[in-house]
C-alpha cells in the first residue's frame, strides 16, 4: 500500500513537472485541455492587426476580435467567417480549417474612405 | 409563337461604354423571315406596354470630390462624358448611374456638398431622366440618409418604353447585402409581369461573387438573381469595379460599367487592389468609350458581338481637339 501511494505522488510530480515543462516551451499560452488556441485579431481603420496569422489544418481555434474605432466586419466566405466587430463589444468566433491555403479576410462593413484595402491573411498549413 | 425564335436573344441591347459607363440601344431583334414580328406583337400584348427602340446610357463611379494621384483630374472625365453624351447625335432617353456618385467624407458638410457638385455637372445632361442609385462611398456611412435627402429613394423601379427598369440597392445596410425587406419588394414590385418582359437591373456591387477578396461581390446576390431567374430577359448593370467586365449565369447577363475617376487592375493577374496608375499622356485611359455592338444577323442565327475600344484623349494633355475618340478594333 505504502508502495502503491509512493508510486501515486511520483507519477502526480511528473504529470505536474511534464505540465510546467509544456507551458515554458508552447509559443500559446496555457489553457485548459480541450480549449481552443485563442488568437486575438484588432480592427481599426482601416487595417488588421496582426496582417497574418497561421493555423493548422484541422485545428479548432478561436478569434477574438475588438474594435478600436468604428464597426468593422470580418468575412472570408470559404472559412464560413462572416462577423461584425462592434467597438466595446469583443466578438469570438470559432474555426476549424479543413483546407490549406492562404484566404484572405476583409472588412465588409464600410468604414471609411480606406475600407477596401482593410483586410488580413489567414494561413491554413 | 414559334420556338424558332430565341425569346433570351429577342432584346437587342448595344452598348456604348463613356467611362462613366455604356451607351445602351434597346430595340427589338427583328429577323427576316418575320418570326420576331410575332414575338414582337406577342410580348406587346402580354406585357401591355410595345416595345419601342430607345438608348440609355449608364455611368458609374464619378467619385466627386475624390482627389488623389490615382487622378489628379477630379471631376474632368465626368465632365467631358458629359459633353460626350450630349454630343451624341441620337440622344439617349435617360441616363442610370450606378453608384459611388460621390467620394465619401466624415467633415461636417462637405459629403452634402459633393452630392449637390455631382447634381450640378449632372444636371447639364440633356437628356430625358438621370435615374441614380448609391454605392457604399455614398451611403456607407450614413445608411443612405444623405443620399435619400438629395435624390430620393436608394431602390425604386420604373417602366420605359416597355422595359421594366430596378435600382437596386446593394449597399445601404452594413454588409455588402441587399437585404430581406428589398428582396420582398423586388418580389411584389416583379409580380404582375410576364416572364418574357424585358428586364433591366442597375445597382452598385455585382450581384454575383467575382472576387470576394476585393469585396467584389453582393452576400445576398444569389437571392436576388433567383427572384429574377424566372424572366427571359434580364441584364444587370453594376459599377463598383471600376473596370469593364462581362458575366452570364443562369439566363442573366451582368455588365460593368466602367469609372469615371480610376480603374482598378484585373483580379485576375493583379494580387493587390490599388488603382492603376494616373498617365499623364493619357489621363483618361482605361476610362475610355466602349462599343459593343450586336452582331448583324439572323434572330435564330446571331453572330459574335465585337468590341471597339474609343479612348477619352484631353487637349491639354495630348494637342488633340477635346474628347477625340479614336476607334480600335477589339476582339469580343
Amino acid at each position: 500500500m505504502r508502495t502503491g501511494r509512493a508510486d501515486a505522488r511520483t507519477i502526480a510530480l511528473g504529470i505536474a513537472l511534464m505540465m510546467v515543462a509544456v507551458t515554458l516551451v508552447s509559443p500559446f499560452p496555457a489553457r485548459a485541455q480541450g480549449t481552443p488556441r485563442a488568437v486575438e485579431i484588432t480592427a481599426k481603420r482601416f487595417e488588421f492587426t496582426p496582417k497574418e496569422i497561421t493555423v493548422k489544418q484541422g485545428e479548432t481555434v478561436t478569434l477574438r476580435l475588438t474594435s478600436e474605432d468604428v464597426t468593422h466586419g470580418f468575412y472570408m466566405k470559404a472559412l464560413g467567417i462572416d462577423a461584425a466587430i462592434e467597438p466595446g463589444h469583443p466578438t469570438e468566433i470559432t474555426i476549424t480549417p479543413r483546407t490549406t491555403g492562404s484566404f484572405t479576410t476583409i472588412c465588409d462593413h464600410f468604414c471609411g474612405e480606406g475600407h477596401g484595402n482593410m483586410h488580413m491573411k489567414i494561413v491554413v498549413e | 409563337m414559334s420556338d424558332r425564335v430565341d425569346r433570351r436573344r429577342f432584346l437587342k441591347i448595344a452598348g456604348t461604354s463613356l467611362g462613366i459607363g455604356a451607351l445602351y440601344s434597346v430595340a427589338p431583334l427583328l429577323g427576316a423571315d418575320g418570326e420576331a414580328g410575332e414575338v414582337a406583337r406577342t410580348l406587346w400584348k402580354k406585357n401591355g406596354e410595345k416595345l419601342k427602340p430607345f438608348s440609355f446610357i449608364q455611368l458609374s463611379d464619378t467619385h466627386v470630390g475624390f482627389s488623389g494621384p490615382p487622378d489628379p483630374l477630379g471631376t474632368q472625365a465626368f465632365e467631358r462624358a458629359v459633353e460626350t453624351i450630349n454630343s451624341l447625335r441620337h440622344r439617349p432617353d435617360l441616363v442610370l448611374v450606378s453608384g459611388d456618385l460621390t467620394h465619401d467624407s466624415e467633415k461636417p458638410g462637405v459629403h452634402a456638398d459633393r452630392m449637390r457638385q455631382f447634381k450640378e455637372i449632372a444636371a447639364r445632361l440633356k437628356v430625358g431622366t438621370v435615374h441614380c442609385i448609391p454605392g457604399e462611398h455614398d451611403a456607407g456611412l450614413d445608411g443612405g440618409a444623405l443620399f435619400r435627402d438629395l435624390f430620393g429613394p436608394t431602390f425604386y423601379a420604373f417602366d420605359h418604353r416597355g422595359v421594366h427598369f430596378i435600382g437596386l440597392d446593394n449597399v445601404s445596410r452594413a454588409k455588402p447585402e441587399v437585404g430581406p425587406d428589398q428582396i420582398a419588394w423586388l418580389k411584389r414590385d416583379l409580380a404582375r409581369f410576364p416572364v418574357s418582359s424585358p428586364i433591366v437591373v442597375f445597382t452598385h456591387r455585382p450581384l454575383f461573387d467575382l472576387k470576394p477578396e476585393w469585396e467584389w461581390f453582393t452576400s445576398d446576390g444569389d437571392e436576388v438573381m433567383n427572384v429574377l431567374a424566372p424572366y427571359e430577359n434580364v441584364t444587370v448593370l453594376y459599377g463598383h469595379i471600376h473596370r469593364h467586365h462581362e458575366h452570364t449565369a443562369g439566363g442573366a447577363r451582368h455588365l460593368a460599367a466602367r469609372s469615371l475617376i480610376f480603374a482598378f487592375p484585373d483580379p485576375e493577374t493583379t494580387a493587390d487592389k490599388k488603382p492603376l496608375p494616373f498617365d499623364k499622356d493619357q489621363p483618361f485611359k482605361n476610362l475610355g468609350l466602349r462599343i459593343i455592338e450586336e452582331p448583324k444577323g439572323r434572330a435564330d442565327a446571331p453572330g459574335r458581338p465585337t468590341i471597339n475600344e474609343v479612348e477619352l484623349t484631353a487637349r491639354e494633355y495630348s494637342g488633340t481637339v477635346g474628347i477625340n475618340q479614336f476607334l480600335k478594333e477589339g476582339a469580343y
